[in-house]
């Protein structure tokens, strides 16, 4: 496992420097630091936070956009039709409910079917895991600035504390 | 009046502000009235024109930043108002050209007849929050918005197009747009210019 604090840390020394989205429980620890660190914009819903993080990439950020997998599904059209059309990059940190089928009803289908999304959408991506944190962020950093697109990072519970 | 006449009263009064366009006839009026860099105009992901004005805003103190909306793109991302009237981006005005229709798609019906947008605004706590519907008060309106501090909510009551407009696309590609907003973006201007109160 890794803590909030470490996350944050890996993630402003891999040059993010703005961050929003919508809360999952599976990223509590790291959104207590960022609100601690001050800066992290609270978004109504996912589609408007990547919004918000293609403006802010324009402006010269480094956007992160936090979100459940079931953010996902509210966010495809603004992934496809901005992103990823006008080449505006964020770093997606994507919580993964419903991970391998054991969870609460509402996530069992999204859970099942996020890598497929992400796959469909073109959006590349990488599964976290505690031991790899280091090396998923560089990847996606690399691959970022490579594709100038967006990149996601799924987060399985069991991996931040 | 109607998009173009008000689009012909506002545009004009633009110097180096930013400007965010709503995707359909709004973006493709304002491209073929007055073509700049530092516009960019959405062409998908309705709705979110005024979060990434609001991206840009927040980042960019420095520079004023404007919103062209539309009636159906602010009814389809209402949580946008709540967020600028939370945050507060003094730079930041939103301009919404209402026309109670959703244009690009044959002229459909909104509700925003029923529903007064620029309370929602007020109430969400932007510092500004006007309606405005003669080209007269429109020039004065939008020349004392453009100036003071916000966040500002300016919305224009206009007829919608009877007959669909014959009005071209936007010629640049997606990436092109980006590029070259995000080029505006990094410039500085005067300061003193954005700063009254």
């Amino acid at each position: 496992m890794i803590t909030g604090a470490d996350f944050l840390r890996l993630l402003l020394e891999s040059g993010f420097d703005f961050f929003t989205g919508v809360p999952c429980s599976l990223v509590k620890s790291l959104i207590a630091m960022l609100e601690e660190r001050g800066g992290y914009i609270p978004e109504t819903r996912e589609d408007a936070a990547v919004g918000l993080a293609a403006g802010a990439y324009m402006a010269g950020k480094q956007p992160v956009v936090i979100m459940q997998n079931s953010g996902l599904g509210v966010c495809l059209n603004a992934l496809a039709s901005l992103s990823r059309i006008y080449h505006l990059p964020c770093l997606l940190l994507i919580t993964w409910r419903g991970y391998q089928g054991k969870d609460a009803p509402e996530h069992l289908i999204m859970g099942d079917i996020s890598p497929t999304l992400l796959e469909t959408l073109g959006v590349p991506h990488r599964v976290l895991s505690a031991e790899t944190v280091q090396d998923s962020l560089r990847w996606a950093v690399e691959t970022l600035k490579q594709s100038n697109q967006p990149v996601a990072l799924l987060l399985p519970p069991g991996v931040l504390q | 009046m109607n998009l173009a006449e008000a689009l012909t009263v506002v545009v004009p009064l633009l110097r180096d502000e930013l400007v965010v366009h709503a995707n359909g006839f709004i973006s493709r009026e304002s491209f073929n009235l007055n073509d700049r860099p530092g516009n960019f105009y959405m062409i998908g992901s309705m709705g979110l024109a005024s979060s990434i004005a609001l991206g840009v805003a927040l980042n960019r103190p420095d520079r004023r930043v404007v919103i062209f909306d539309g009636d159906g793109n602010v009814l389809m991302n209402l949580g946008s108002l709540a967020m600028i009237g939370a945050l507060q981006p003094v730079n930041l005005v939103h301009i919404v050209f209402d026309n109670e229709a959703y244009g690009s798609t044959g002229n459909q019906r909104t509700i925003s007849a029923q529903v007064a947008l620029e309370e929602i605004a007020r109430s969400s706590g932007y510092q500004r929050a006007q309606r405005v519907d003669t080209a007269a008060v429109l020039r004065s309106t939008a020349q004392e918005f453009l100036t003071k501090a916000g966040p500002s909510f300016l919305l224009i009551k206009i007829e919608p197009d009877r007959e669909e407009r014959k009005i071209g696309r936007i010629t640049h590609e997606p990436p092109q747009i980006a590029a070259r907003f995000k080029s505006s973006c990094q410039l500085s201007v005067p300061s003193s210019q954005y700063k009254e109160n």
